[in-house]
């Protein structure tokens, strides 16, 4: 691994971003439209917005993440730039590195802008330190960035990718404790949130959201979010081979 | 005896079942131009394919600059152009050239060599998805002209170029191929006219290479006017 390679892979990620305009607008607008919508449709019962705004923190940068990756690195794929690069001397780490540099730093403006509209104009009550929500949506954004790439070997157009989205991401929202609380769904469903890793994103903003120190729990939370992470770059890491049929 | 940039033997590759490479030998000398001539599907992509070291082979043995092909240490010795440019469409030549150049460890104004060397000089900053599809070429055949490559792959690098762009890119490759440090360069084509532009070639059908020599003797020992002919004698008797 080389940090010159990792640092220009990230420049040229941004550089891409940069020619988008529009991606970058939907990636930062659409989430604060989102919160709000939320905020203002249970007008009328607050406390919904109380226990799931936060969790909304976590979950836009993983889903955004998610999203931008599985179809960046599918067009790597499919224009033969991932070809290129890996008969280039770039290690994996180098490029998987520089996408983690690029997106993470987008995922952090992007986790700033939200919370501050949430906790600052909506009034989200937040008894914990807000940098742990920031260092949560963080984690989510390199998970969903690490499950993106890992996906991204399974599609072959762009538009699979997409669709990839409602089944990698949509059954953990339903199962995550967003909708129902985890602890009251049947076995079998309490066992499947269980393992998979948005759940924990989600009790992690709710910990940071209840209480106003820094928890075991929370450590804890954080801890399985970035072990998922690591765990789904190193499978998406399997899929970058320099030798294909 | 001769020196060897590439050397093939008895190279096997099946895709999808099929065989595309029915055990083919071919050597490449050092600083030869050597065109890779055949119809198109007759497995040119796939010899490269193997000779850079991306494609899984079957069976057979593929050593570049004495090494085996895919080799770690030969990553920043091989440029491989694809037929279709790989480049980035959502950035400009220069934001190309400068990533790829920070990849392969050149120097800073490598860039502009490549892009003078290309005839590319003024349109660095436009989009390369803007550009038409033979300066799309020319972007990705800059890239791979980064750094110090000792052998250049290039797979149809000078498809639907203008005849006077493609005698300049002949000329280049030559120059290149004649340079000090001599660079190899092996060069495939379905257009069999520019076989008379190469020093060596090596002619495919179906898997199989026909022939492998200078494009004169081909002609002598087939006792054809020109290559097109060569080739339907070599079919004929091998049939």
């Amino acid at each position: 691994m080389s940090v010159r390679r990792t640092l220009a892979t990230a420049r040229r990620v941004l550089e891409q971003l940069r020619h988008d305009p529009r991606t970058i607008a939907l990636m930062l607008i659409v989430p604060c439209v989102l919160i709000s919508l939320l905020k203002w449709v249970f007008d009328a019962s607050p406390h919904v917005f109380q226990s799931v705004g936060a969790a909304l923190l976590g979950i836009f940068p993983f889903t955004v993440m998610f999203l931008v990756t599985s179809v960046g690195m599918l067009r790597e794929r499919t224009t033969g730039t991932l070809e290129r690069l890996l008969t280039m001397p770039l290690a994996k780490a180098d490029l998987l590195g520089g996408y983690a540099l690029a997106f993470g730093s987008v995922a952090l403006v992007q986790a700033g802008i939200a919370s501050a509209l949430t906790i600052g104009l909506l009034g989200l009550k937040v008894a914990g330190p807000v940098w742990a929500v920031f260092v949560v949506a963080l984690l989510d954004a390199l998970l969903g960035m690490a499950l993106g790439l890992f996906t991204s070997a399974f599609a072959r157009t762009e538009f699979q990718a997409v669709q990839f989205l409602p089944a990698f991401v949509l059954p953990q929202f339903l199962l995550c404790g967003l909708f129902a609380p985890r602890d009251r769904m049947q076995p079998v469903l309490r066992w499947i949130s269980d393992v998979l890793p948005l759940s924990y994103a989600v009790s992690a903003m709710d910990k940071i959201t209840a209480h106003g120190t820094v928890t075991g729990g929370l450590i804890t939370d954080m801890a399985i979010i970035a072990g998922a992470g690591v765990l789904a770059l190193a499978l998406g890491a399997a899929t970058l081979r320099r030798r294909t049929d | 005896m001769m020196n060897y940039a590439v050397e093939v033997r008895g190279l096997r590759v099946i895709r999808g079942g099929q065989t595309v490479l029915h055990d083919v030998s071919a050597q490449v000398p050092v600083g030869s131009v050597t065109g890779l001539l055949g119809p198109s599907g007759c497995g040119k992509t796939t010899l490269m394919r193997s000779i850079v070291g991306v494609q899984k082979v079957a069976a057979g043995e593929v050593r570049v600059l004495g090494m085996p092909a895919g080799s770690a240490a030969l990553r920043d010795r091989i440029g491989y152009v694809t037929q279709a440019p790989s480049v980035y469409g959502d950035l400009s030549m220069r934001e190309n050239l400068r990533y790829f150049a920070s990849v392969l460890g050149a120097p800073r104004d490598d860039p502009e060599r490549v892009v003078a060397a290309v005839g590319m000089e003024g349109k660095e900053d436009a989009r390369v998805d803007r550009l038409s599809g033979g300066q799309r070429a020319r972007v990705s055949l800059a890239a791979a002209l980064l750094g110090t490559p000792q052998v250049l792959v290039l797979d149809e690098p000078t498809v639907g170029l203008d005849p006077v762009l493609r005698a300049e890119l002949w000329g280049l490759f030559h120059r290149l191929a004649e340079a000090e440090d001599p660079v190899t360069l092996l060069i495939s084509s379905h257009v069999m006219d520019e076989a008379s532009r190469c020093t060596r070639l090596l002619l495919m059908r179906e898997g199989r290479i026909l022939a492998s020599d200078t494009p004169e003797a081909l002609l002598e020992q087939t006792g054809s006017a020109d290559i097109e002919g060569a080739f339907l004698a070599l079919v004929g008797a091998a049939s």
